[in-house]
This record gives C-alpha cells, structure tokens and sequence, in this order.
C-alpha cells in the first residue's frame, strides 16, 4: 500500500511541477497566438523574473509582498521593450529570423545576469513558509502546492479572458484574421504589445514561483525546453492545450526521474516531442495550418 | 560597370570563378593559407585551426539550412557524434587519421539521416524544435552509454597518426585541417552547380512547387541532412584530434546556436558567408579578450566579467545582424563590391 501512496506522492509533485510548466507555456501560447513568433527567450525571461524578485526582495529587503508584483511588471518591462525595439522591426520576416532574434535575445539576457550576479546559484527570501502540506496521507512540500494553487488560478483567469474580456476577444480576432481584426477596428499593434507584456509577464512570474521552489541561478532557463515540448505537445496557440500538455509533462518527468533515474527527465519528455512532431505536428489542440501554393 | 566579361564558351560561362579579379584574389587568398603558419606565433596558429574546423562545420549547416531550408539546432551533436567515432576509433583501432576523420563523417551522416526523418512531417519551426529534441537524445546517449562513450568522464584521443608521425603541433594540425576544409568547401560550392544542389535550392525557396516539379522531396531533404551532418562529423573529428578528448560537456546546444549564428553572421545561402560568419563568429571572443586585459587595469575583476561579456556580444551579434543586415556580412561584401565595379558612374 504504501509503495501506492508512494505513486501518489509523486505524481501530485508531478502535477504541481506541470503546473508551472502550464504557466511558462501560457506565455510561450500567449506571445505565438498574438504575433506567431515562438519567443525562445521566454525561459530567460522567466530567470529574469526570478533575478528582480531577488534583487528587490534580497537585495533592497523590501517586502516580499511589494517585490512579487514589481518584478512581475519588471518582466513585462523587458516584453514591452523587446517588442516595440525589435520584434516590431521585424514583422513581414520569415519565422525563422525572429526565432533567432528570441535565441539571440535569450543569450543577452543570460549574459546581463551572469554580468550582474554572477554565475553561483542563490536563494530567494522564503515568503511562502515551509510547513508540509497534507491532503489525506499524502504529503506535498508547501511551495509546490502553493504553485499548482497559484499556476492553475492564473491559468483559470486567463481562460476567462479570453473568453468574456474585450482585450482577449481582440487577441482571439487578431490570431485569426490580422487583417479582418484591423478592419473591425482592433488595434492589433496594440494587440502585439499586450501579447508580449502579458506574455513576458506571466514567465516572469513562473520565474518567481520556480526560484522559490529550487532556487535561481543563470542556467534555469533549461527548464523553458521543457516548456517548449509543452507548447508544441499542447498546441502552438491552445490555451488549454498548455494546461493539459503542461500536467502530462510534469507528471512523466516526476514518473521517469522516480522510476528510472534523474537523467531520464529530460530525455523522455523528448523522446515525446518528438513522437507528438511525428504523429501530430500540430499537437493536442493546435490548429492545423494548410498550405496553399 | 564590367567590361571584357563576354564569355565565348558554355564552360567558361558555367566557370566557378569567372573574371581575373576573382582568380586573382583566390591567389592571395591560397598565398595567405600557405604562407600563414610560417609567419603565425603558436597561439595564432591554435585560432587558425579552430577557424578551419568551424568554417569546415559553418559549410555544412549552411548546405542544410542555407540551401536547403531546412533549419536545424542539430549541427554540435552531429559534430559530437564524429568527435566521438573518431575518438574511440583512435582508441581501438590504430588507424590512419584520415581514415578515422572519414568514419566519424560517414557515422554522423547516418545520425543526420535518422535525425532528418521528421522532416517527412514538419519543416519551419517545427522542423528546428525537432533538432533541438534530437540532440537532446543524442546528449543522453553519449552520457549513458559509458561502454562506448566513456559516459560523464569522456573519451581521450589519441594523436593524429600520418603515415607514421603523430600530429601533436599546431604548426602540424594547420596542415592536415586546411587542405580538408579547402577541400569540403570546394566540394559545398561545387555541389550547387549540380542537379542535386539545384533540388535543394528549389526545396528551399518553395517546397510544394520543388514536389511539383519532380523533385523527391523526402530523399532530397534527407540526402541534405546526410551532406551537412557529413561536414559536421568530418569537423567534429577535427576538433576530437584538436582537443584530445571529448566529453558530453563538449558539443551542448550553445555550439549548435553558435553555427547557425555565425551562418546567419555571415550570410545564409552563401559559400562565402559560411567562411566569413564563422570566422568572424571564432574570432570575436578573442578580440573582446584582448578587449577586457586591456580594461583591466582598470576594472577591478574584469577576468570574471570577460564570460558575461562575450555571451551578451553573442547575443547582440545575432539580433543587430537580423535586424540590420539580415543578409549578412556576405551582403556587405557585394555591396563593396559593386562600388567599385560601378565606381566612376555611380556617384
């Protein structure tokens, strides 16, 4: 039985840790949906989001109530000039270009904070207390229950946007017609800017979260390949494809790095992505594109 | 404006290298190569052959990604791949280095090959995350099959054995890259005066109408893979015979973003810009090394601050080329070129 509740215990770390994946593919989901560029800087964006929670919270002893939301904005900060400095230059490029932009993005940003901190991997502030958490038998260490809690919260608000709120109706208009959007009367620059600061935001706050959990250090943005495999597995553009490819993820890794060994994380969640790229380019509840000569 | 440019022949119109002008830098260029090593102090020379096994691996991506389309994240593991049949060749066998160098191609054109199979289905993005996957597969299995990879520790290479002597200088290893690097990106300029080149330019700029016009779409973009992950292992094996040992700490996936950024440096779908882009993309760390010792004096802990600094200069590189000069430094170089063909008209 207790080899059971063993089984348990990990898969609800495995969900709490796919929750935060679910997250950092919103803002993956988020930024493609608006403007179809797949902004590989997101993960570096979210150690960013991790390193101002840090710098303010740490570093300035401010509160850490006051310090979450600043380097939330902060992070939207880095979206909304990213944005207008460069990825706005380049709209009309092909995919590929803007990719390498986002790659070359991503290394900058590793490179500021490794200019600024350091290479050593720090500790946020604790805000979150550290008593275990139990449902049933079941024990959860606090801060990935706290997590999943926060993680699926953001992402039921976000499903709610979308669907109720003029801004995410706009978003919704945009990703389908731009020109159709434009002539309705959306401002989709607009649209693009929201998508990048909302977007940039969210990692940043997945960051935050993250650090809280293992720590931060200039070399987390890998767990973004994860989230990577996520989105393409969910779908480049689905909301929900992000949560539930986000959980499968997170329980597989939490399965195959109990089971077979810390090293097989990585690897299976790969071996998927590419199985999912072979079967199901589009993924779980993508939209498939067709092309025309 | 050329004048004198009339060809009379359908092989001088086919020619490679059409004008005087062209022949005569070639020259030099040839002059420099030889003369190189004989004037270069030992720590120009070590640059100068890690220069020959990027532009040897630069060739290749830009086959794959330049020619052909096809965007690939793979290009550091295949050049591991190759590092690692050569190194355990020189382990088990005590074979001539060219011969190793030839196996470690031919193996990491299968990998390529295994690794281009999704490109059945996706190509774009898609097609550049899939690579990402590969390689992060092929990283697990260098670490975890410890019979044959040496799993964390690695594998030492034993020195490059020709005909007898063992190549350990620098001043040795210059000669045996720079001819095979010659001679691979000879072959890369070669190939797309062939029906196979020009399958891969037709695939690149339209698939679909390339599948409509006859071309085989599945075997040309894999036969593409074969080509560059080939160039790749043959580099890779350069680099095993380099730096005497490789580990899976060798080729990560910065070394794959590193090729393609110095294809994007230098010019995507130009033999000229692979050359270019990866030697100027070699030769930046160095000049903002010198950079920092000369800050240093200074700068209280500039050594510590030199890693930060060529990151974010990587970085930067890639976006200010793609925002600015998407084309690339090959395009500046037409650009002074064509000054002076048009110079006194063109005011």
């Amino acid at each position: 039985m207790s080899d059971f509740l063993f089984f348990l215990e990990v898969s609800l770390a495995g969900l709490g840790s796919g929750a935060l994946l679910s997250l950092t593919a919103l803002a993956f989901v988020l930024i493609y949906k608006a403007t179809r560029v797949i902004n590989l800087a997101v993960s570096e964006i979210l150690m960013m989001g991790g390193y101002f929670f840090f710098a303010l919270a740490a570093g300035m002893s401010l509160s850490p109530w006051v310090a979450l939301p600043l380097a939330i904005a902060g992070g939207g900060l880095i979206g909304a000039i990213v944005e207008r400095g460069v990825i706005r230059r380049m709209l009309g490029e092909s995919a590929i270009s803007v990719f390498m932009v986002t790659v070359g993005l991503g290394s900058v940003l590793v490179g500021l904070v490794e200019f600024v901190w350091g290479t050593n991997p720090r500790t946020l502030p604790d805000f979150t207390g550290t008593a275990p958490v139990f449902i049933g038998q079941l024990y959860i260490s606090r801060k990935i229950a706290i997590a999943f809690v926060v993680a699926s919260l953001v992402i039921a608000i976000f499903l709610l946007l979308f669907r109720y709120w003029r801004g995410g109706v706009a978003l919704r208009a945009t990703a389908t017609d731009q020109a159709a959007a434009y002539s309705c009367g959306i401002n989709v620059p607009g649209v693009f800017s929201a998508a990048w600061i909302i977007g940039c935001a969210t990692a940043a706050g997945a960051g935050i979260l993250l650090g809280a959990i293992g720590g931060i250090s200039p070399v987390m943005g890998a767990f973004g390949l994860s989230a990577l495999v996520v989105v393409i597995v969910g779908g480049l553009d689905s909301v929900m494809g992000a949560l539930v490819a986000g959980l499968l993820i997170g329980l597989v890794e939490a399965w195959a790095g109990t089971y077979l060994g810390g090293e097989y994380k990585l690897v299976s969640t790969f071996i998927i992505l590419i199985v999912m790229l072979m079967v199901r380019p589009y993924g779980l509840f993508g939209t498939t594109e067709i092309e025309r000569l | 404006m050329r004048i004198a440019t009339a060809n009379e022949t359908y092989l001088a119109d086919e020619a490679l290298l059409r004008t005087r002008t062209q022949w005569a830098w070639l020259g030099l260029f040839a002059l420099v190569l030889v003369a190189a090593p004989f004037v270069l102090n030992n720590y120009w020379l070590y640059l100068a052959c890690l220069v020959a096994i990027n532009v040897a691996s630069a060739t290749g991506l830009n086959i794959l990604t330049g020619y052909t389309g096809l965007v690939s994240l793979g290009q550091g593991a295949f050049m591991a791949v190759g590092a690692y049949t050569v190194a355990w060749l020189s382990q088990k066998t005590g074979m001539p280095f060219l011969v190793n160098i030839l196996a470690g191609g031919l193996v990491a054109a299968f990998v390529g090959i295994l690794v281009g199979i999704p490109s059945l289905r996706v190509k774009g993005l898609y097609l550049a995350i899939a690579t990402i996957g590969a390689s992060i597969i092929l990283q697990f299995v260098f670490l975890n099959w410890s019979s044959v990879t040496g799993g964390a520790r690695g594998l030492a290479v034993r020195p490059a054995n020709f005909f007898g002597t063992s190549l350990t200088t620098y001043f040795q290893l210059y000669w045996a890259f720079v001819p095979i690097t010659v001679l691979m990106v000879v072959g890369a300029a070669n190939l797309f005066r062939t029906r196979i080149g020009r399958a891969f330019i037709a695939i690149r700029d339209r698939d679909i109408s390339a599948e409509v016009l006859g071309i085989p779409l599945l075997r040309y973009k894999l036969m593409s893979f074969a080509v560059s992950s080939f160039y790749a292992g043959v580099a890779g094996g350069m680099w095993a015979y380099f730096f005497r040992a490789v580990g899976p700490e060798s080729f990560t996936i910065v070394e794959s973003i590193f090729f393609l950024a110095a294809i994007i440096v230098g010019g995507m779908g130009s033999i000229l810009g692979g050359i270019v882009g990866a030697t100027f993309m070699t030769l930046v760390p160095e000049i903002l090394r010198f950079g920092v010792e000369l800050a240093s004096p200074y700068v209280s802990n500039a050594g510590a601050l030199l890693s930060p600094i060529r990151t974010i200069a990587f970085g930067a590189l890639i976006m200010l080329f793609l925002v600015f000069e998407p084309q690339g430094i090959a395009e500046i170089i037409q650009r002074v070129r064509r000054f002076f063909h048009l110079w006194p008209f063109k005011t």
